[in-house]
């Protein structure tokens, strides 16, 4: 008999949240559009699958409204394979995550790569059972999903686009805004929890640990073992792959080897020998040719 | 100060190492065989069974801790208490150590939904009541083999084991920060002198 039918305390509830996400550590979360390419993932070594419907590369080339995914088409997948299968609903899109919290998804995205559906306010994820994932560009920007109940945070990057560029800014910029709440006197941390826009108790929680209170992981433009590794030595826990491997030559190989980068990130010897031979990487995007109004990276606050 | 190796392919290998380090242990992370080298025990982290056993096999790492695990001391929790299992049901690609006579089910209180935390019932040994461990989707003992002795149960179920050193949990004292398993094994491996309670 499991005990989820009984009520859980909301202490009870976020460890268990943020445990999963620890669960998921030194492991590559990959986008999957089908119950076949989740096995390929999962036999890739993959920690999770992502199930959406259109790979964000694919979302950009065609264009039009981006939505939650169909609940079939994710539960084949949770029929599939035995890792945690993740889903994605629109930022502030309350009702499409209690759809999947109701399917027994094991984490939502609430994701820029969907076209939001509210411009001003995301998802209380307090009030939910299933954890919660939100991309980030900054560190006020990550404090402020984590004050709405957040169990894992990872950067925004710019998805569908391979190119890293984004998702190392992103990643810079919240490890050097962690960097600053550490440094600063305790009776400036209001001002700048002010400055940054982040409730006050998490900036005060920062600055005495030291660290983001969930897992940092890194998301966006992910292509080949190298950025993986970039990623993780920058400080990343974890990488997510989108369009990096489905829309490569051959992804199985590439999955594999995106798998072992993350384990021996810091090993250049190993990740030469993982580099070799991988076929081609899919085609990437230069952002500057982007317009504004491609880039999704700039979708919530 | 001993010296106690954290299986470092994937998983919640820090929060082991945390928690061990606090104990005064000095931790190596392992992800090469020759690093097994000098350990005199390892922590099989939780994570995902399935991604740590094809590490395993794509680092060249299975056969050294498959012999390793057989005269050292060995403690694993949720994805680590598999690896240590002889047997899995429906394994689909999971390949176990088989260092415990033990049938086990991945998920086998289902989905992250049905997640919990809850206190243990120790057997044996002074007995008594642990704080609240977390079980995230925790795998469950179906069969314990002879020889191996069970040493905490939830709600009757087995979900603490060992036999000799080897010490398989099925839930993460490591989430909850109770250090309580990882002292008491470390001490009954004569590698921590016990210490008034």
């Amino acid at each position: 008999m499991s005990p989820s039918n009984r009520s859980r305390t909301a202490d009870e509830r976020l460890r268990l949240k943020v445990g999963l996400a620890e669960m998921l550590k030194g492991g590559v979360i990959m986008d999957v559009t089908n119950a076949e390419q989740a096995k390929i993932a999962e036999d890739a070594g993959a920690v999770a699958v992502m199930a959406l419907e259109r790979i964000p590369a694919d979302i950009r080339a065609e264009g039009g409204l981006a939505r939650m995914s169909s609940p079939k088409m994710i539960r084949e997948i949770q029929q599939t394979v035995s890792v945690p299968v993740m889903a994605k609903c629109r930022i502030g899109h309350f009702a499409e995550a209690q759809i999947l919290e109701a399917l027994g998804v094991d984490f939502v995205d609430e994701s820029e790569v969907l076209t939001p559906a509210d411009e001003k306010h995301h998802v209380d994820k307090f009030a939910f059972e299933v954890p919660f994932v939100c991309g980030c560009r900054n560190v006020g920007e990550a404090l402020r999903r984590i004050g709405e109940g957040a169990a894992m945070i990872r950067t925004k990057g710019e998805a569908g686009t391979g190119n890293i560029v984004e998702a190392v800014r992103h990643m810079r910029t919240v490890q050097e805004g962690l960097r600053r709440l550490q440094m600063l006197r305790t009776d400036e941390l209001m001002a700048e929890a002010k400055e940054i826009g982040a409730p006050y108790h998490v900036v005060l929680q920062v600055h005495e640990e030291g660290r983001l209170p969930v897992p940092n992981f890194a998301a966006g433009g992910i292509a080949t073992p190298a950025d993986a590794s970039l990623m993780m030595q920058l400080g990343a826990e974890t990488v997510f792959v989108g369009s990096g491997i489905f829309k490569s030559e051959d992804p199985a190989k590439r999955a594999k080897a995106i798998v072992e980068s993350v384990t021996y990130y810091d090993d250049p010897k190993k990740l030469l020998e993982i580099s070799m031979d991988l076929g081609e990487a899919m085609e990437g995007l230069d952002i500057d040719k982007l317009s504004e109004k491609e880039l999704m990276a700039g979708r919530g606050w | 100060m001993p010296r106690v190796g954290v299986l470092a392919l994937q998983g919640d290998f820090d929060l082991h190492a945390e928690l061990l380090e606090g104990l005064g242990v000095d931790v190596v992370k392992v992800r090469r065989g020759e690093e097994l080298a000098d350990c005199e025990a390892v922590v099989l982290p939780g994570g995902e069974s399935t991604t740590l056993s094809k590490l395993l096999d794509r680092s060249g790492l299975r056969e050294a801790l498959a012999d390793f695990v057989q005269n050292h001391p060995v403690l694993g929790t949720c994805a680590g208490c598999i690896l240590l299992a002889r047997r899995i049901e429906d394994a689909a690609g999971v390949l176990p150590l088989d260092r415990l006579d033990l049938t086990v089910r991945r998920n086998g209180f289902g989905r992250q939904i049905d997640s919990f935390e809850a206190p243990i019932l120790r057997e044996g040994g002074s007995g008594g009541v642990t704080p609240a461990s977390a079980f995230i989707r925790a795998p469950r003992i179906l069969r314990v083999g002879d020889g191996v002795e069970v040493v905490g149960r939830w709600q009757g179920e087995v979900v603490a084991v060992r036999e000799g050193s080897a010490l398989a949990l099925t839930f993460h004292p490591e989430v909850s920060g109770d250090r309580s398993w990882h002292e008491g094994w470390l001490v009954d491996a004569g590698l921590l002198a016990a210490r008034e309670l």
